[in-house]
């Protein structure tokens, strides 16, 4: 059995080759970009691989799910071009040194690696020592909430950011979205929601154990979100002033920070918990963030701000 | 191990290469994120040769990912306004 | 390997025609219509048994029942993608083969 693991490493390897050179080099952008959803999938696959489940979720909900939705309905929005001229790649003599010089560096890279291959034991045994002060079982959970909690406020300050970039460029371009086609999309989005906010509950629950957590969870979310929207859901996220948005997109970074500040003011370090209350923190910490994670993906997707007043519209 | 280092380069040189060489603005942006793909592998199979798991470059992916969509979604949104205010899709 | 275990074999062994044919008439069809036609079909059929037989060679009831949820879901989805590509094709003006 175990002779099919190399060949299947090969299998997938040459599939992700081929996809990622069709969404890169094809001359149609809309095969371009189906591509990199595929792409976006079976990298999960190789996540799985390697031995990273908690990247394979956020892989496959962000990297395929909401990134693919983003390009789709941007490219709906461009008028097609002529393949030719849409296919076009030329490069100019002085992006070759640019080009070079990273193949050189990785080069040089590889052969040292293989020449000494790196022996020391990484912080994975960091990790699993102070893992119990932590109050979590999963490491990487703990790693993003305990350990290296800063980097997580400073993404999610990231993607706060984002939206906020988003939505200063003016109205939403595709808040009136195309005529359904089908009742089937609107019916099947219905059933489905429930789905969506079981697993991201669940994922989130997992979090504390084994791979899940905020990230997955929140991505599920909000591709639930953009499925609602792409089925003529009228969401009740609007752009007024008025209301609780703003505050929800910016809950994970304020409570983030508030968690931060007190337990410095109580006489600990920048993000460092009492370590009896540590486990709770998280808790608290990963409900927060994926609620906003969700809204932010979602608000994301809109490409703008969102109306005062969404339009009806149903299936014609 | 040495076999998805190979694919990880081969990834990134080819969407440098997609980076530098398109005209469509889009093009561009799907090459940045192939290329971004291809970096998070390098990361995730390099921490691989240590042993145990290591969670630290797991969580730098992860976090890295979410970085990336909202960049995409940035630019993804730049690109559509300037197709509508410009009726270009490439820079000058 | 005892009993179930050959017949969950047999059947993700079963099921991978279906893959197949689907993929050679999603190739060989002559035009949108049809094309989702084979392959909504073979590959809805492959995967329900792939399932069931992963299910079986996993010996546990919480696996089988998750791959069985997994095989519905997908049913779902492909259901509604087929039939908004054809309706979109149709709305389109693209003439069935044929026709």
């Amino acid at each position: 059995m175990d002779a099919l693991v190399p060949l299947f490493d090969a299998l997938l390897g040459a599939l992700l080759l081929w996809l990622a050179w069709q969404s890169i080099f094809a001359a149609d952008l809309f095969r371009a970009v189906v591509s990199f959803m595929i792409f976006g999938l079976l990298m999960a696959l190789a996540w799985v691989r390697l031995e990273a489940p908690d990247i394979a979720l956020a892989e496959a909900a962000i990297g395929a799910g909401v990134t693919g939705a983003l390009l789709l309905s941007a490219l709906g929005r461009l008028p097609r071009e002529r393949y030719a001229e849409a296919a076009q790649h030329i490069l100019s003599h002085s992006y070759w040194l640019l080009f070079w010089a990273p193949v050189v560096l990785l080069a040089w890279f590889l052969w040292s690696l293989e020449a000494a291959p790196p022996s020391p034991p990484g912080l994975g045994e960091m990790v699993a020592i102070h893992q119990p002060a932590a109050g979590v079982d999963n490491p990487v959970t703990a790693v993003l909430l305990a350990f290296r909690a800063l980097d997580t406020l400073l993404e999610i300050g990231v993607l706060l950011l984002g939206s906020l970039a988003i939505w200063s460029l003016g109205p939403s371009p595709w808040s009136t979205g195309p005529a359904m086609p089908s009742p089937a999309l609107p019916a099947m989005a219905r059933a489905l929601f429930p789905a969506f906010v079981l697993v991201s509950v669940y994922l989130l629950w997992r979090g504390s154990h084994a791979p899940g957590g905020a990230f997955p969870a929140g991505a599920v979310m909000g591709a639930g979100g953009v499925l609602m929207l792409l089925a003529g859901a009228r969401p009740w996220l609007t752009g007024g002033e008025q209301g609780p948005w703003r505050w929800l997109l910016t809950l994970g970074l304020g409570t983030m920070l508030v968690v931060a500040s007190v337990t410095q003011f109580a006489g600990y370090v920048f993000f460092q918990y009492p370590s009896d209350w540590s486990g709770r923190l998280i808790t608290l910490l990963e409900l927060a963030a994926g609620l906003s994670i969700a809204l932010l993906l979602f608000a994301l997707y809109l490409g703008g701000q969102p109306p005062v007043r969404w339009r009806d519209r149903g299936w014609q | 191990m040495t076999f998805y280092l190979l694919l990880a380069t081969a990834l990134f040189l080819m969407a440098l290469y997609g980076v530098f060489a398109s005209r469509h603005l889009l093009r561009r942006i799907l090459a940045l994120n192939v290329m971004s793909t291809a970096v998070f592998l390098w990361l995730v199979t390099v921490a691989r040769a240590a042993p145990g798991l290591d969670p630290v470059p797991h969580a730098m992916v992860l976090t890295g990912i979410v970085v990336t969509v909202s960049t995409t979604a940035v630019a993804v949104v730049l690109v559509v306004r300037l197709r509508a205010s410009h009726r270009r899709h490439d820079l000058p | 390997m005892s009993l179930v275990e050959w017949l969950g074999l047999l059947m993700v062994l079963f099921g991978l025609p279906f893959f197949f044919l689907g993929t050679v008439g999603l190739l060989r069809f002559p035009d949108v219509y049809t094309r989702l036609h084979a392959l909504a079909k073979g590959d809805n059929v492959g995967l329900g048994l792939v399932c069931l037989g992963l299910g079986l060679q996993s010996g546990s009831l919480a696996m089988t029942l998750k791959l069985l949820l997994i095989w519905i879901l997908m049913l779902i989805a492909s259901a509604t993608g087929v039939g908004l590509i054809a309706r979109t094709a149709l709305s389109r003006g693209v003439r069935p083969w044929g026709l």
